[in-house]
């Protein structure tokens, strides 16, 4: 057989933590999609079906982005929505178009039982040594907690900086430098460094900082291309950002009794995927005074959509502003821009008005 | 001479434009078709803006526009403030009707609905991916029927009856609206359920989850029709204003914003002489293939957006 290149869709920057995992854990090579542009999301939804959600389709895209650059493994997870149907039709469609590649679909592993992935990542290299697999993924959760340690730090600053661009760039280089690393020794190394270098950047805040928070679904949350980037869009005003969703607080350090003390004057039965999330931080968000809300998701995502009328109450009851975006695969930037400026100036008129 | 702000709101289907002086007094207004094309639209509007208001007297010192052309307008008449609709229409009506809770408009293809408090703008919403309820829906279901969109408020005023027609989509809705007519219901009765339609679908999507308060203003074009707005009091149970300037509350609004601007540029009319052009390119250096626009003035470019990052900026040129 010939050797084993495999590949995830991406979203964030989580494709440097899985590269890790695969190649120092598994022995595998691994193929980076290449980040998600518009032909991306063309392919996409060529070979989708036109109501499916988007992150359908971007992953799609993914897929065939990656087999053009030599993959011939793909692995999509499971879920809690639709996205625990992704694997089957993803691979159907793959193997309609006429690609032959191998599909390993995870929805049967737990991520509140890693042993569960064990047996899934058999499939992939049969020799899997416990003992490299086990080492590999300490890192490999390191990495992720660290990767969006750094993402915080710099969601709340960016706005602030007095010379524009440097935090990027930094970011960037971190990215760049955690690919060096062999173990969680070194992961720890280089985010202490650059924890370093981030906080020695010069800002300048003002001292009525306006904090909004993001909230919404899983993939159009962490995944910037899918929401027009609309985190850094916001940056560029001025604003601190705050956003609960990634991968650690959503499944490392998942808090499930926690989320459910907050919000039980608003939900009482288990919602589904992202959403019981979604109203915990808008009631926290709102109890802490913040001065706007930003709800996201694609187009037609169920539990988001139940969501939104327990926002409004939420809004109605604390007297803060919620923002509804909902973005597919054809999303007219001019309408962003309108209603996150609309937003922008109406939160600084009651911000004035206080 | 005294100074006046001159607000351009360049919609999908209209483009409006009023003069104002430092008391927000209109001088000048004008409202004419878009056509699909902004640019020759807003020339047109400045000749017709420029023999309603006395040049001796005035200046124009500072220029705003909104709309969903407001960019490419406001680097063709170098503006100093481009503003989002939303913000413009709220400016616009709380200096008239500062008191003013709830703003209700509907244009040509979008719908918003505004909340204020204590002048403020505390809440609003915008229609997405539908333009059911719109304007232009009711312009073309004038069409199919054969009467004049402009007489549709008095016909339905006349109807004792109201046809029920469904109101959720714009394509069911004409469906519905053509069986209707087929199966024998009167045209006033048909035009007064059509007025109906278009408030529950207003009130089903953009008002949804909002609580509308008193006073209420009612504005942008459709708010000229009187059927609507009839069918607005009754759904809402109370009254709803309608200013004898209700199509131009977002011009006006960004007059005002040009005014608060304090940022002052002589402007002069000669630019309906000058040619405008943009030129759309496809940007090669990534995938996003970003459209880039470019906009031209005698030749000349002024102006260019649409890159999603620095490598597709192109730099403007000072000689």
């Amino acid at each position: 057989m010939e050797n084993c290149k495999i590949s995830f869709p991406r979203f964030g920057n989580y494709h440097i933590a899985l590269e890790f995992l695969f190649t120092k854990g598994l022995g595998v090579e691994y193929v980076t999609p290449p980040p998600s542009t518009k032909r991306t999301l063309e392919l996409g939804s060529k070979y989708s079906p036109d109501y499916v959600c988007s992150p359908f389709k971007y992953n799609l895209g993914n897929f065939i982005e990656a087999i053009e650059n030599g993959a011939n493994t793909l692995v999509q997870t499971g879920g809690v929505c639709r996205l625990g149907y992704y694997g089957e039709l993803h691979e159907q469609i793959l193997k309609d178009l006429g690609y032959h590649v191998k599909f390993i679909n995870m929805s049967k592993a737990d991520y509140q039982k890693p042993l569960t992935f064990y047996n899934e990542f058999k499939k992939i290299n049969p020799n899997l040594s416990l003992k490299r697999i086990s080492s590999a993924l300490l890192a490999f959760l390191k990495m992720v907690a660290s990767i969006d340690e750094i993402e915080d730090f710099v969601r709340q600053n960016v706005g602030f900086e007095v010379h524009n661009g440097e935090m990027e760039k930094l970011q960037d280089a971190y990215l760049e430098e955690l690919k060096t690393c062999e173990n969680k020794k070194d992961v720890d190394k280089i985010t202490k460094k650059y924890k370093k270098k981030l906080k020695d950047v010069k800002v300048k805040k003002p001292k009525k900082l306006i904090r909004v928070g993001i909230i919404g679904e899983y993939y159009t949350i962490m995944e910037p291309f899918s929401n027009h980037f609309i985190e850094k869009e916001l940056a560029k005003k001025g604003i601190v950002i705050y956003r609960w969703m990634n991968v650690t607080n959503s499944v490392l350090k998942y808090d499930g009794k926690k989320q459910k003390k907050v919000i039980k004057n608003y939900v009482k039965y288990y919602m589904g995927a992202t959403s019981m999330a979604t109203v915990y931080k808008a009631v926290e968000w709102a109890k802490e005074g913040f001065d706007g809300i930003i709800h996201v998701k694609s187009f037609g995502c169920t539990p988001e959509i139940d969501a939104m009328p327990v926002l409004q109450k939420i809004s109605n009851d604390y007297k803060i502003p919620i923002l509804y975006f909902s973005f597919d695969s054809q999303t007219s930037e001019t309408g962003i821009q309108t209603r996150l400026e609309a937003f922008y100036d109406m939160i600084m008129m009651r911000k004035e008005q206080k | 001479m005294k100074k006046a702000y001159l607000g351009i709101d360049i919609g999908s289907i209209s483009t409006k434009g009023v003069i104002i002086d430092e008391k927000n007094k209109i001088l000048a207004s004008e409202y004419l078709w878009t056509e699909g094309n902004p640019i020759a639209a807003v020339k047109q509007l400045l000749k017709k803006l420029e023999v309603q208001f006395k040049k001796k007297t005035y200046q124009i010192v500072s220029v705003g526009t909104t709309g969903s052309a407001r960019k490419l307008v406001g680097a063709m008449v170098g503006a100093s403030v481009v503003k989002n609709e939303i913000t413009a229409h709220a400016i616009g009506t709380t200096s008239l009707y500062p008191d003013v809770r709830t703003i209700l408009e509907i244009g040509g293809q979008d719908s918003k609905i505004i909340l204020v408090e204590d002048g403020i703008v505390v809440d609003y919403a915008m229609n997405t991916l539908c333009a059911a309820g719109t304007g232009s829906f009711l312009s073309s279901q004038a069409k199919r029927l054969g009467v004049e969109v402009e007489d549709f408020g008095k016909i339905a005023l006349t109807s004792k009856n109201p046809t029920n027609i469904a109101a959720r989509c714009t394509v069911f809705a004409e469906s519905d609206l053509v069986h209707k007519a087929q199966i024998g219901h009167q045209k006033e009765d048909i035009i007064a359920g059509l007025c109906k339609a278009v408030v529950t679908n207003y009130l089903n999507n953009v008002g949804k989850g909002k609580k509308i308060l008193p006073p209420i203003v009612f504005q942008g074009g459709v708010s000229k029709n009187i059927g609507v707005t009839k069918a607005f009091e009754e759904a809402t149970g109370q009254d709803v204003l309608v200013d004898q300037n209700s199509h131009l509350m977002g011009a006006l609004g960004v007059a005002i914003l040009a005014k608060k601007s304090k940022e002052e540029n002589v402007f002069s009319f000669d630019i309906t002489d000058m040619e405008f052009k943009t030129i759309g390119i496809e940007c090669q250096k990534c995938a996003n293939h970003c459209e880039i626009i470019c906009v031209y003035r005698d030749k000349k470019m002024i102006d260019s957006w649409g890159n999603r990052c620095e490598n597709g900026a192109i730099p403007i040129k000072n000689s």
